[in-house]
């Protein structure tokens, strides 16, 4: 039987790219990148999980979790921030130019 | 109809999914009882890679937060990469926000408890920030939490003081010291063992502050280069006020 773990992220990610497909905002698409950043995350994390472990830190004994996951998240968690700050300023200095955020504004847009 | 039909792509990515996480054990993975397979040597042992960091770690980096020993150590080349993509990150976000004619936005001024608390709290947020990328071995956190920590007291500053303004050149400075580090480090592993970002200080006692060699210089560094990143986004979004 599938974890619950495994579909609620799943569900992050498949609600991303729906509001990715279906929505024209740029910033409500700028989000749907983010929730579905999310959702990667949580799934890489959920995979590494041991049930009964604690965190690979060894101070106390016992097993530990997967450590690799965790190490790749923390990676793909600075990337989103830095992806995620990129696009918002692109989004900003389009707005500037333009004075709007809708795409099929933008597509009538010349210049 | 785009929407209908946006919703049916969704389910159907969905479904799939689902179908091929069905067969992923959750929860339950012995990491005793890997079997692997080596190619080269053509016989099967029992190390896996997890059970290889979290058996060897401890002696290998001296750290003991296994994590952290992945990141700065094992993978300490990738992480260089990941610093240098938040530098460009950073970078482009200055160049894109950049405006010529510095048009001055009116900015209201905070209430007095927000002033106020802004005062008391902004040394101890860096304090709090400080804290955690210095002790990246020992406990969860590390440099990047602890850069964003930073940058998050002088976010505060931000949104108390409308006029406040963090200068450019030392924001630059600190960031070019701390990267400068990170890559003098390397480069004196490679000079002293033959490889970069070799280990090459004593390890110490383990769970001790000063441990585990080169890591927690290198967290530091990181969390100086990730603050001052971070602050120079926020200044960047903010624009020139009044």
């Amino acid at each position: 039987m599938i974890s619950y773990y495994y579909l609620g992220s799943i569900a992050l990610i498949v609600i991303g790219i729906y509001v990715v497909i279906s929505k024209k905002n740029l910033i409500k698409i700028i989000i749907g990148l983010d929730i579905m950043d999310t959702g990667v995350n949580l799934l890489l994390i959920s995979v590494g999980y041991v049930r009964n472990a604690t965190a690979p830190i060894e101070n106390v004994p016992g097993p530990y979790v997967d450590p690799i996951p965790q190490a790749l998240v923390l990676t793909a968690i600075v990337i989103g921030v830095s992806v995620m700050a990129l696009a918002l300023s692109i989004a900003i200095g389009i707005y500037r130019k333009t004075g709007t955020l809708e795409i099929d504004e933008l597509l009538e847009v010349k210049e | 109809m785009k929407r209908v039909l946006a919703a049916i792509i969704a389910i159907l990515i969905f479904i799939v999914f689902a179908m091929a996480f069905a067969k992923v054990p959750f929860g339950d993975v012995n990491l005793e009882d890997y079997h692997y397979y080596n190619p080269i040597t053509n016989e099967t042992t029992q190390d896996s890679v997890p059970n290889h960091y979290l058996v060897e770690g401890k002696n290998d980096t001296g750290s003991t937060n296994i994590v952290t020993a992945v990141v700065v150590d094992y993978r300490g080349f990738d992480t260089l990469g990941e610093v240098t993509v938040l530098f460009l990150a950073s970078t482009g976000v200055g160049a894109l926000m950049y405006v010529e004619e510095k048009k001055k936005r009116k900015v209201k001024r905070a209430n007095a408890v927000v002033e106020t608390g802004a005062k008391l709290l902004f040394g101890f947020i860096i304090l709090f920030g400080a804290y955690i990328f210095v002790h990246g071995h020992l406990t969860p956190g590390g440099g990047f939490p602890g850069g964003a920590v930073i940058a998050s007291s002088f976010l505060l500053l931000y949104l108390a003081y409308p006029k406040f303004h963090a200068e450019h050149k030392k924001l630059n400075i600190s960031e070019s010291l701390a990267g400068l580090t990170f890559v003098i480090i390397g480069l004196l592993g490679l000079l002293i063992a033959g490889y970069f970002l070799y280990n090459f200080l004593p390890f110490g006692l383990p769970t001790y502050l000063f441990s585990a060699g080169v890591i927690p210089i290198i967290y530091t560094a990181i969390g100086i280069k990730v603050g001052s990143e971070l602050t120079g986004i926020v200044d960047a979004m903010m624009g020139v006020r009044e």
